[in-house]
């Protein structure tokens, strides 16, 4: 944890206040979760990509999720925005199991997540990108469409609300060219702005700092940062361990599918297990035996 | 050579039947493919929903021609959803195969001898436009011309006309309003307004040569105000933010659905908005002729619908009008051009004592030759078509 605690946020100090007394195992109990996953298994043929027996994110907290490449990070991210379905298990969003519950309609309900390869609508300009991502639009009913008095003032307050997002991000001097124009860090970022415009509880990140030049990494990390000072809970997968160390409340490590540590990122950058799984030491044992 | 001839054939295809129920297919063909994405290779069988609709009132269900409308929105809805049911959560090539096999089995269900008794066999049902018809200010034998100053042409269909002229320029004069990027100094409405002029100017020199009969058109009038109703609604519908759901579907269906947007829902909703459409096409064009046939509903046309709609620019309203309109032009004045030029030739064309055209029936098979080396010359000089935003090309995928 960082040692300079007068550097930290308000929000921050609550997060890892909360998060002090949690004991640094796989599976833990968090105080307050806003997701939880139990027994959550998926396997693609003979291959079992996922299978974790208990996580749980705490509200309010940037975690991160990490592990090496194949340990299943991804196949989580889309088993629990339903982008997939897992083979058994318990999931829940805010206490609301997701279990049948659509793709689309975990946005509603205030999940949103971005992608490992970065999807912008290209052929579409940055502002319309960021205008498709509010939710609740009456003008997205067909028989509104035809009615421009129906959803006008509402598109008013939408576009109003993507324009601040935009100057936020540093997006507005881009806003009416294509988002097929913007450079590869640019295009995350208006991933993640797009995201944004869902008014989300939970921000679910895949790789936000792949293929980022360490500039942009700088504010890149201020804005996840700025989405916890926002009340947003975050949840991201990166493979940068000093972005991790410097952002995350909490970190959750995969490995062949499975939750091999959970702590602080001082305790996980001193954890073994996890050593292992990153260095490859111990191939062909279980990354479990040595705990 | 006649070239009187040449030009009246030309621009009576350039406004004819085929142009009109081409657009308002290609209008709907433009929903599916150019906003959505979605390959719909079964344009026909939509529009053979309609045709057999109003076809079979009168004769099988004995009921009022005009139920024949709603009818045709029905079978389109139903064909659409038979359709998109079992495809659209699959990728679009599925799409594309499906598709293309249903259009062919309505037309082959329409023509065989088993169901002669409700479809007519491949003879079709014919004479059923009667009613249509009968409103018909105008005398089927006599011969008129889409100039609303011509004297065969009466009150009604000149104000119709007129109106018509009208919302065709000042949408395009918006148009090229657009395009006119020089002169920054003058005010973009002053450019659409002397654009929207200028195109006025020349719909009407080039309608005043054309030359119909009655009931064609009656059809043409009735049609293309329809297709002028239908571009309007479309017009609005993609700038909606509907039109952005649809437009979003088309780049990257996982990036809307994680937005929170119901992918399978808005894509169903696309097919059958674009079959719809369709649908009141193959209703323009059977009653147009009073009759409809199955073979006039095959893989071709969905071909031809989709060329000419590539012609004209995808993802543009202005694009499924004109490109209709220039595929039916070209297709016909390369004909008539071919015939005059065989007859001024003697009956025979050699180029370097090459046989080019030794019989009628070869020139066919040149305006297929033709057509196809336009279709090539227009992908490598011109890919996204008359009106396409080659900006909007030029971005490739991801």
């Amino acid at each position: 944890m960082d040692t300079d605690d007068t550097t930290l946020s308000e929000t921050a100090r609550v997060a890892r206040a909360a998060l002090a007394g949690v004991a640094p195992e796989p599976g833990v109990s968090k105080p307050d979760p806003i997701m939880t996953a139990v027994g959550v298994r998926r396997s693609f043929g003979g291959i079992t990509a996922v299978d974790v027996e208990k996580v749980e994110i705490q509200r309010g907290s940037i975690t991160a999720l990490i592990g090496p490449n194949g340990a299943g990070k991804t196949t989580f991210f889309n088993l629990m925005t339903a982008f997939d379905t897992p083979d058994t298990g318990q999931w829940a969003f805010d206490g609301k199991s997701l279990e049948g519950v659509a793709a689309h309609k975990t946005a509603d309900m205030g999940m949103v997540r971005t992608f490992q390869l970065t999807k912008s609508l290209t052929k579409m300009s940055v502002i319309e990108n960021m205008k498709l991502g509010a939710t609740g639009q009456r003008g997205e009913k067909w028989w509104n469409g035809i009615m421009p008095f129906t959803w006008k003032a509402q598109e008013r307050d939408i576009e109003a609300r993507a324009d601040s997002l935009l100057s936020r991000f540093k997006l507005d001097h881009m806003r009416n060219e294509y988002a097929g124009t913007l450079s590869g860090g640019q295009r995350k970022l208006l991933e993640m702005s797009r995201a944004l415009m869902t008014n989300p509880k939970l921000v679910m990140l895949d790789e936000p700092m792949a293929g980022v030049n360490p500039a942009l990494k700088q504010s890149l990390n201020q804005h996840i940062k700025g989405l916890r000072d926002d009340g947003m809970t975050v949840l991201f997968v990166e493979h940068d361990m000093d972005m991790v160390h410097d952002i995350s409340d909490w970190v959750i490590v995969m490995a062949e599918g499975q939750i091999i540590a959970e702590g602080t990122p001082d305790q996980i950058s001193s954890n073994p297990a996890v050593i292992d799984a990153y260095l490859g030491a111990h191939q062909g044992k279980s990354l479990l035996e040595d705990l | 050579m006649n070239w009187s001839n040449i030009i009246t054939a030309t621009l009576s295809a350039f406004f004819g039947v085929n142009a009109m129920y081409f657009a308002i297919s290609a209008l709907g063909l433009n929903v599916q493919f150019g906003y959505a994405g979605l390959l719909n290779f079964g344009q026909a069988g939509f529009m053979a929903c309609g045709a057999y609709a109003v076809g079979m009132t009168a004769h099988y269900f004995g009921i009022s021609f005009w139920w024949g409308i709603p009818l045709a929105v029905l079978y389109a809805v139903l064909f659409g959803l038979v359709m998109g049911v079992p495809t659209l959560r699959l990728r679009a090539d599925y799409l594309a195969i499906v598709t293309i096999a249903l259009a062919e089995c309505v037309r082959l269900v329409a023509r065989s001898v088993t169901f002669k008794k409700y479809f007519g066999g491949s003879d079709g049902i014919n004479q059923f436009s009667g009613p249509f018809v009968d409103l018909s200010p105008w005398n089927p034998s006599a011969k008129y011309s889409l100039n609303p100053f011509a004297a065969s042409t009466n009150l009604v269909g000149a104000i119709l006309l007129l109106i018509s002229y009208t919302v065709c320029s000042v949408l395009l004069g918006s148009l090229i309003a657009d395009k006119w990027t020089y002169h920054q100094n003058v005010a973009r409405r002053t450019k659409w307004v002397l654009s929207s002029v200028v195109t006025f100017v020349v719909i009407l020199v080039l309608v005043s040569q054309t030359e119909y009969d009655g009931l064609s058109f009656k059809s043409l009038v009735v049609g293309w105000v329809l297709a002028a109703v239908i571009a309007a609604l479309v017009f609005m519908l993609m700038r909606s933010p509907w039109g952005r759901v649809i437009k979003g579907i088309r780049e990257d269906e996982d990036a809307v659905r994680s937005l929170g947007k119901n992918v399978y829902s808005y894509k169903m909703q696309a097919l059958i908005l674009g079959g719809v459409i369709a649908t009141f096409s193959g209703i323009m064009f059977s009653v147009s002729r009073g009759s409809v046939q199955p073979d006039n509903y095959s893989r071709d046309v969905t071909f031809y619908v989709l060329t000419a709609l590539v012609l004209g620019g995808l993802a543009k309203v202005s694009g499924s009008i004109v490109g209709p309109m220039l595929f039916w032009g070209i297709l016909q004045f390369v004909d008539v051009f071919l015939n005059e030029l065989t007859k001024s030739w003697g009956g025979e064309v050699r180029i370097f004592g090459l046989p080019l055209i030794t019989s009628s029936s070869d020139i066919g098979v040149l305006v297929q030759i033709v057509i196809g080396l336009m279709l090539v010359f227009l992908m490598v000089f011109r890919p996204q078509g008359m009106f396409g935003n080659r900006k909007e090309m030029a971005i490739d995928g991801h």
